[in-house]
This record gives structure tokens, sequence and C-alpha cells, in this order.
């Protein structure tokens, strides 16, 4: 732990100006932004962010945090915990795979402190990463290489990655939000914008450190969750090697509409083994317009994991995202019809 | 001994330090409020192999507040290194400029703060020239020794190759066999308490705080390393925050820990981190073992052979041949073992919670498993079968073996008649469902023990002994051992424990503790009311007058005799003194009178369940377990277990019944959780926190049910007294992962038994 100035933001407009000097979010940014601090903190600890000054965004809480279902949709305050959206009773019942990624998530006590805006910028658990006493790490340290291609990569990502970075996003609310196609709202200095959560993070390329398109100072205000008949029958699949109180090693959140026997509609988020949240296309257009039966679930998995690279430990979960598809896929069959049309 | 333990035990009592426990009140080492403390910050190595070319200390020295660095360059030979865990070499620290393992201490920061200390860790700058690191098994670079199952590595007492060859032969023409090999991982203990030292000097004396399973041996072992005095050095800890066979020994922190303070002329604490843990301390080391059984078609043993190989750092061979105990379990005609270290860049490991049985029983039931499917015999049936209650090694008999009862017991509680015994046949909804057994055992160790007992004419007692509190509840079960015997409640019995300015007793470890306490307490009982009652019966003014002082018992605050008549201690007591102190040593039969001098000299030397002249002396379990494994994605969770075990008196069921289901529970944790990921090209630990080396929370374990079957053995020792520390581990992790043959028929003999392995 390094000695660092702390600042609280009494408002929107403070912080956004305050926090010009966040970069992109990269680890060695001089300014960070807290919110709950469960990533920050842990990684202040850990010596592998040591900012200068730490701008605190707590305050916002007040005009940020609520949660507000309408008929067109949810719309969540960045600043709103994970356990009071996780027992939100609309979003239980009507976005269940959103309640089930936070309920399934980290701890009581994390869930009560970490906030939603938090939660989608967390930062990987790759091992490597978390520990600067190795050097090679091209998301610490740009150029440095990457010791996890040929080391310890048993929980490492297999879709998205290349040679430079193989880490996995590590989250289960981002992957929901993938599924249900959810937006966010940013502020910053050059004001306010609105983007499809799917653009928030990047995708894989010679800059693993830079991990989202947030701009220099931007904050998170709220996130939109669409009204669909397809998020009322949602459900996140996580499996881990334990029973709570641990990341996913696969994660599947699915979403689906049905009509009768056929698939009217259907979104795939996958976690526990991309990059970044993943939204698995190709596999929900093969299931469009036809029954969903075991084999057709099972061809989904498949060609949701075409392109996946294994890299040793990790290869497993090219077969476990498969099956974790299908189990989600078949679980989302067996829940009731919702009550909302399309 | 006089006494019945059935007088003494058995009453379900809750723990009387409780309280202190779960308000803060119990002070554990590095809760000792000292005068103005410094502190400590380790900096440990970041390469496995090497040598330390020379230090950059001109940033971490200008962090205000920092008062002192120790390296290799200032400290030097200051310091004798202390023996690994079996006595023999084990790696430098501050020593010299050699790094053997990641993460060894190479420099030691002190500092006005905590803060202060831990910033100036990160601003060291250390230049090393490293060398091509050995991790592990198959990495290029390890050193092969074939060794003796003998505990101090010395030459094999017996030769093994006739062994071998009858084995061989028998195994040859057996009709079913299995031939399997087996792995188990590197595992750390992750106490809750850290690896803390604090030490203070008052002139020539020093006073050191810290979690110790052996104050006594604390004590000398660091005097030696500082050459000074034992006498000179006390070593204080009241309450250890866990232990599982990592405080057993001494490490290297607590002498250089010692220097600092010297150096600095002020009271020094060191709390290391999490991760610091991992490397300071010692570990589980990953095993590979070859098993082979032969049997009779109607499942008799004709020849078993067990063979280990283990990690070690390059200077220490340290070892636990788990297999001189497993070739002991079953009746066989012809039983042979080999065991092999294989140095490599490592720590040195050491003891961990059944060190010998929890590796070497995970091979060994996991192939009698094995063989049970051959059979298409039941695998309860199987041990049925292989029961004995001669020791199949040395021929004596056990001192009791009651392992099928244990087995009847569980099962008949856990409902193993349902068991379809086809493996993949039983199912609840998306999950395959399996039922796994396996048996447990461990030795029975005592050692030799001393305690000092005083009596108040108010009918209060106290009890001092420097045994050791890991969590066990050694406070309770001494207080109820003295309250029994003197006829107290155990309210009015004052413990006091972990302080070697109190008599000596044993390393708490090998499942000792409560024999080696309990003989010595009632001991002392003894000579109290022998005492009182010869002071009685020489009184006029006593009811005694005159009797004969064997028939006087202590019972309920009174001295009585058989026909009820009775006079109180505040009679009694003052007829011997102001108050009544006795101090008695124990010790047990079969030990020399030496073992109590070395007692003192910080050595524990025991009987050995396993090595004993008159009977073979274990404690025997036997675990039922279900799991469930999800037909698509292969998690595996175990819902329940049923656990008994026939291991002597029970002095405390309440204390038990949590050691009994933590040994269990660390069991489960080792089927499907704990490893120590180690590096393959850099030989460095990677998963050194909680987030990373996975342990069961709380969802992992619905319901686990012990069973505590009576046993009456007073052949083991003369209370009947057994340990149970280790047994409810014992064979756990075997059962795991035959219940996932049965659920799933892939049989998996590498732990920890993962999803991946069932895709």
């Amino acid at each position: 732990m390094r000695p660092f100035s702390y600042a609280r933001a009494p408002d929107l407009s403070q912080a956004v100006r305050l926090g010009q000097h966040t970069g992109q979010g990269q680890t060695d940014a001089p300014v960070q932004f807290l919110a709950g601090g469960t990533t920050l903190y842990d990684l202040m600890k850990l010596d592998v962010m040591v900012p200068e000054h730490v701008i605190d965004l707590t305050p916002l809480r007040g005009g940020h945090a609520s949660i507000t279902p309408s008929a067109d949709g949810l719309r969540l305050g960045a600043f709103a915990r994970m356990a009071q959206v996780a027992a939100h009773p609309v979003v239980r019942a009507d976005y269940p795979v959103l309640a089930e990624s936070l309920q399934l998530a980290a701890s009581a006590q994390i869930r009560n402190m970490a906030t939603l805006g938090g939660n989608v910028l967390q930062r990987t658990r790759c091992t490597y990463f978390r520990d600067p006493s190795w050097a090679a790490c091209n998301k610490r340290n740009p150029g440095s290489g990457c010791a996890a291609v040929d080391g310890f990569n048993r929980n490492h990502a297999v879709l998205g990655t290349n040679a430079s970075c193989i880490a996995q996003y590590p989250g289960d609310w981002a992957v929901a939000l993938m599924a249900l196609e959810a937006e966010i709202d940013l502020v910053g200095p050059l004001g306010a914008r609105h983007l499809p959560f799917a653009s928030l993070h990047r995708s894989a390329d010679k800059q693993p450190h830079l991990e989202t398109n947030l701009r220099p100072g931007e904050v998170i205000t709220a996130f939109f969750i669409p009204a669909t008949a397809y998020a009322q029958r949602s459900v996140y699949v996580k499996v881990r090697d334990r029973a709570s109180y641990e990341f996913a090693i696969a994660s599947a959140a699915v979403a689906l509409e049905m009509d009768g026997d056929i698939v009217r509609q259907v979104r795939i988020g996958l976690g526990g083994m991309a990059y970044r949240p993943w939204r698995a296309h190709n596999a929900e257009t093969m299931l469009t317009g036809k029954p969903l039966t075991d084999a057709a679930a099972e061809a989904a998995g498949q060609a949701a994991m075409e392109g996946a690279v294994g890299r040793g430990q990790n290869d497993y979960k090219i077969a476990l995202g498969r099956q974790t598809i299908m189990r989600a896929l078949m679980q989302a069959k067996a829940m009731p019809a919702p009550s909302r049309k399309a | 001994m006089t006494i019945d333990p059935a007088i003494l035990f058995g009453t379900p009592t809750p723990r009387v330090d409780g309280v202190a426990k779960v308000t803060g009140a119990a002070r554990y080492g590095s809760d000792e409020p000292l005068a103005s403390p410094a502190f400590a910050c380790l900096v440990t190595s970041d390469i496995a192999r090497g040598r330390i070319t020379g230090f950059d200390l001109g940033a971490a020295k200008a962090v205000p507040g920092v008062l002192d660095i120790l390296t290799h360059d200032t400290v030097g030979n200051q310091v004798k290194t202390p023996p690994g865990p079996d006595g023999g070499p084990t790696p430098t620290t501050l020593e010299s400029d050699r790094i053997w393992h990641d993460g060894q201490i190479i420099a030691i920061v002190v500092a006005n703060t905590f803060e202060a200390a831990t910033e100036a860790v990160s601003r060291v700058r250390v230049s090393t020239v490293s060398e091509p690191p050995t991790a592990s098994f198959d990495s290029p670079g390890t050193e092969v020794k074939a060794v003796a199952a003998a505990r101090n590595g010395s030459a094999p007492k017996e030769d093994q190759t006739a062994k071998k060859a009858a084995a061989d032969a028998a195994f040859a023409v057996a009709p079913v066999k299995v031939d399997a090999r087996y792995a188990t991982p590197p595992q750390h203990h992750n106490p809750m308490e850290l690896f803390t030292t604090t030490c203070s000097w008052d002139g020539p004396k020093l006073t050191i705080y810290e979690p110790s399973q052996f104050m006594w041996g604390l004590k000398s072992a660091v005097a030696r390393q500082l050459g000074i005095d034992p006498s000179d050095v006390r070593t204080v800890s009241r309450f250890v925050g866990g232990a599982f066979g990592s405080r057993g020994n001494v490490t290297s922190r607590t002498a250089w820990v010692a220097l600092a303070a010297k150096r600095l002329g002020r009271p020094i604490k060191l709390v290391p981190t999490r991760a610091q843990g991992f490397t300071i301390a010692t570990f589980r080391a990953e095993t590979r073992q070859h098993v082979r059984l032969s049997a009779t078609a109607d499942g008799k043993l004709t020849s078993v052979f067990h063979e280990g190989w283990e990690v070690s750092s390059r200077p220490s061979s340290y070892k636990v041949a788990g297999n001189k105990a497993t070739s002991r379990l079953y009746a066989a005609p012809s039983i042979a073992t080999a065991v092999n270290v294989v140095h490599a860049d490592r720590a040195t490991p050491g003891f961990m919670r059944a060190p010998a049985e929890t590796p070497y029983m995970f091979a060994l039931e996991s192939a009698m498993d094995e063989l049970s499917y051959m059979l298409n015999m039941d695998p309860i049936e199987l041990r049925r079968v292989n029961d004995t209650q001669t020791d199949p090694v040395s021929g004596l008999s056990f001192s009791s073996r009651l392992l099928m009862p244990c087995f009847d017991q569980a099962a008949e509680k856990f409902g193993w008649k349902q068991r379809n015994p086809k493996p993949g046949s039983m199912q609840d909804g998306a999950w395959l469902v399996g039922y796994g057994c396996a048996t447990s055992f461990y030795p029975n160790n005592i050692g030799p023990a001393a305690a000092r007992i005083s009596l108040m004419a108010s009918g209060r007692a106290n009890v001092a002994m420097a045994a050791h509190e890991l969590g066990t509840g050694a406070y309770t079960t001494i207080a109820i051992t003295a309250a029994h015997a003197l006829g107290l409640k155990v309210v009015d019995v004052a413990v006091q424990l972990g302080d070697s300015d109190l008599p000596p007793v044993p390393a708490a470890g090998g499942s000792n503790n409560a024999a080696s306490t309990t003989h010595a307490v009632v001991k002392a009982c003894e000579e109290v009311r022998r005492r009182l009652a010869e002071a009685a019966v020489a009184a006029e003014d006593s009811p005694f007058h005159g009797a004969d002082p064997a028939t006087l018992t202590l019972v309920e605050g009174r001295l009585q005799n058989a026909n009820g008549q009775s006079e109180p201690l505040s009679r009694a007591v003052p007829r011997t003194g102001g108050r009544l102190e006795v101090y008695a040593e124990n010790l047990p039969a079969g030990l020399p009178a030496s073992a109590m001098a070395q007692l003192y000299d910080g050595r524990a030397m025991m009987s050995r369940g396993d090595s004993r002249k008159d009977v073979t002396a274990y404690a025997f379990g036997a675990h039922c377990v279900e799991v469930r494994v999800h037909s698509l994605t292969r998690e595996i969770r175990v819902p329940r277990v049923v656990s008994a075990f026939a291991s002597g008196h029970i002095i405390n069921p309440t204390t038990a019944r949590s050691q009994y289901m933590g040994g269990i529970i660390w069991g489960i944790s080792s089927a499907l959780h704990e490893a120590t990921e180690v590096d393959p090209a850099s030989a460095r630990l990677i998963n050194t926190n909680l987030a990373d080396y996975m342990v069961p929370v709380n969802a992992d374990i619905p319901s686990i049910e012990i069973i505590m079957v009576p046993e009456d053995d007073r052949r083991v020792n003369p209370l009947g007294v057994k340990g149970i520390g280790e047994i409810g581990i014992v064979g756990m992790n075997a059962a795991v992962a035959n219940a996932v043959f049965h659920a799933t028929g892939k049989r998996l003999r590498e732990l920890p038994l993962r999803a991946e392995h069932l895709l």
C-alpha cells in the first residue's frame, strides 16, 4: 500500500472534473474512481494499482442509485448496490437473469458494497495480473508479455483471446446484460452519451491494458434494459468449483421467447470463458425459428464455441462451454411461458 | 491409575473459553499488548533458484519511519538455520545469498508503523542471478532418492527387496488385481491466524509471542539458533488460531525477528501476509503413488504393494511415508512398500493434518474401491473380508479395532442399502448420484507431559501446563479432566496453557494432545487426593482419622469414604498448608526415563501406536458419502456425509464432534477444492491467497452426521484415550472419489476432482 490523496466528488460535474486523469481506467492511471471499492481496494492492497489520487464517487449514490421499472424497460442507477437490485421484486419477476446473475456473484458482503457500475468494470482474476511480482503481464505493463499463455491457465479465457492476453472477464452481471441487450448512460468531460452495453468493453487487440471504451473522466450513471418477452423467460447458469463465493469456470445467460415449440427469439450471453462479456450471436441464429430440442441446444452450444482456443489447462472450457449453454437453454425452455407478449 | 475414565469423560461440555473467543477477549500471539513495538515486514524472493547479487535499499530507507533493514549482507550468519521438520537440513534464509525456493525470506524491514514497513517493502530493489528452477515431478532437474519408510529417514531396518519379490509373486498369480497410479497435489494449511511473531527483550531475557504447537520446542530451538541459554527464552501462545501441523516446528522467521528486536532495542511485531504464509512455513507436498493389490475371487487380499514419491526441498529429506500406515490396515500375507523423495527447488514441506494418512489413504482406499468393482463385491463387504485384529506387518494385536462396527453403524444411518451397485445408475433430476465409502484410521500416540495443580480451600483449582489450544478445545478437555478427577465442577477449575514458563507437554501433533495431557493431569489429581487423604487420616479432628487413605475419594467438593462420611475441602485442604500444590510428570509406558528429560530440552519423544512393542494402537472410522454430479456440466457437490469413529473414551463429545466434522470438511476440501498451483517454468506458487486457493464454503457442506462408537480400550493407555484430531480427514478424499466413480463410472485418480475430469 502506498500513500495516496483522497477526495470526495460532491456531484457529477465535480466527479467528471476531478476525474480528468483517469485515462481509460488502465491500472496505472494516476487517478482512479472509487465507488463500492471492492475491486479498487483489493488491487491497491496487492500493489497492482498504485493511484496517486482516489476520487470517491459515493455522494453520487444520492441521485444515481434508483431502480425504476416501466413499460419500456428497467432503468437502474449505476450506483445501486448489487444486493439491492438482486432483491428487487420486479427485477426478479421480469428480468430473472439479472437477479440471478447478481445473486450468484461474490459474497453477501461484497454484494452489499459493490455498485452496478463498478461491477461491470471489475478487473480480471488472472493470477499473473493480480501479482506484480510477475514481470510479464501486458494488461499491467504493456509490452511485457503474458505469463499465463504458457503458465497456469486453467481459469483463463478460450473465447476472444489472442497471444497478448488470455485473461477472462470474471463477472456475471455483464453476461446477463449482454443477453438482454442493455444500454448504458455515461457522463464525461465532453458531455453525456448513450451506448449499447455491448460496446463498453473492448475486444482483444494488442492493447489489453485498455479494457473499455470509456473516455477519460467518464462515469457510468445508469443502465437501461428493454422490457421483452425473452427477458421474462431468462436464466443464468453458473458453473463453478464450489457452491458459492466463487467465479464461474463457465456461465451462460439465456433469454428465450417461444412460439409453441418454436424458438421465436433467443439471446445468449457467455461468461467465465471469454476475454470480455460475450454474446453468442451465431448460436442464437441457429436456434431461431426452430424447435428447441436437446440436439438443437447441443449444436448451438457447439456453434457458440467455434473459434475458441485452449491453452492447455483451460482446454476443457470448450466442451464445458457447450454443455453450459445446453443446460441454460433447457432450463429456460422448462420455465413457464411469460405473461408479457412480444 | 485408580481413577475410572468413565467418571472423567463423556459429558458434553461447552467450551470454557468460548465466550472469550467470540467476544475477542481471547488473546492470540499478535494481540499481546507491548509498549511501543516496532513493526516488521518481510521481503520475499520472486525467483525460485539463484543468488542475490545486491540490494538497492535507498528508496526503502527513505520511507519515513523505517528503522532497520536486515539482509544477508547485514546480519548474515548471526542466526543458525533452524532444523527442518525431520530434524535435518532445510533451506537457509538471511544466512546467505542463496535462494532455494519461491517466496523465501530475503530481507526484513522494520519501521515505526506497519504501513511504513509495508510501503518500504514495496520499494526494496533486489538484484538476483536466476538459475533454471525445478518445479515438481515432471520438471527437468529433479533428484530422486529412494528412502526408507522409517520416520527419521535412516537406512531401511528391514530389506523390502524380498518382500517386494514375494508381493510380486503373489500378484502375478492372483485372479483379481488392481494396478493403479494416483496423485495428490501440494496443499497449504492456511490457518486463520497468520504466521505472526512478536519478540521482546528484557536484558538477556527474550519473550516470543507466536502461535505454536510446541511451546517448549520453540523455546529450545530459537535459543539454539541464537546461541543463548534456553532458560532465557519464554514462549507465549495462549490461543492459536488454527495450526493443523503448520506450527509444529520452528521456522526461520522467529529468530530473525528476535535478532531484529535486539538490534533495535525495542519489541518487534511481525504479521506476515496471507501470501507469505504459503512460503515461509511448511505445506503438504504433492505425491505420486503406485498401488498394486491382488485378491482371491472371494476378495481376500493376497498382496499389497504401495510405493510413494514425495516432493521436498533441495536440502531436506522430509517425507511422510504414509505407506507405513496403509500397509498395516488390512490382512494380507504379502505386503511391501517403498518411498522416494523427489528434490526440487521448493520449500521444505512439513506436517499437515494427518500428514501421512491423508495422501496415502487416498491411494489405498481408492484402490480398494477399484478392487471391489472387479470383484463385484460391496466395498464395505470387501473391508469386512479383509478386516483383522492383528497388525499384518508386526504381528502384534491391535489394542482395539472396531472398524466394522463403524462401517455398519455409518452404513445403517446413511442408508447404504439403497445403493444400486452399478456405476451411473442413480440419478435425481439433472444430477447423477453416487455413494462412496472409505476406511479411516490413525495411530494413537502419547508422550511424556507434566502438569501443576493447585487446590484452594475454597474448592477452586488451578491447572497449569504448557499445552496448546489450537481450536481443538484443550482448555475445556483439561478443565473437565481435572474437575472430574478432583470432584469439582468444571467452572471451579481455572486452566492456564500456552506458556513455556508452565510445565512442559509434547508438541500438539499426531493426535497425542488429549492422551498426553489428561494422563499428566490425572496423575497430578491422584497426588492431590493422596495428600489430602494422608493428611486427613493423620488428623485427630478428621472423621477419617486412622482410616486407610486409599479408601478416600474426592466427590462434589468433599473428601469422602465408602460409607458416605465426608468433610469439605475447606477443612481438608488447610491441613496440608495454605493451599495444596502438586507438580506431576507422566511418563507413558514403553518410553525410556530419558524421554521426560528430553521434553524439558524441547524434544518430544512419543510412544507411537504404530511402533509399540506390546500392541499396535490405532483408532478406526468409516465414511459414507453421497456426491452429486451434474449430468451436463459435471460440477461435483457433496450433499451429505455420515461417518462413524471408534476412538476410545471421548473426553468431551461437544468439541469432539466439531473436531471430527472439521476433519471431514477438510477431507471434502482435499478431494474437491484444495491445490496449490505451481508455475511449471518458474517454480513459483500461483494461487497464494484464499480467493484462488479454494476451500469449501458453507454452501458446500450441507449435512454431516457423526457417530461416536463407544470403545473402552485400556491397552492403548490407562485412561483409554485415543486422539481424534486427525482421524476425521483420513480416507475422506477417497470416499468422495469413490462416490464420484459410482455416480459417473469414471475413476479419477488425481486430486482435486474437478468438472473438467468428467466432461
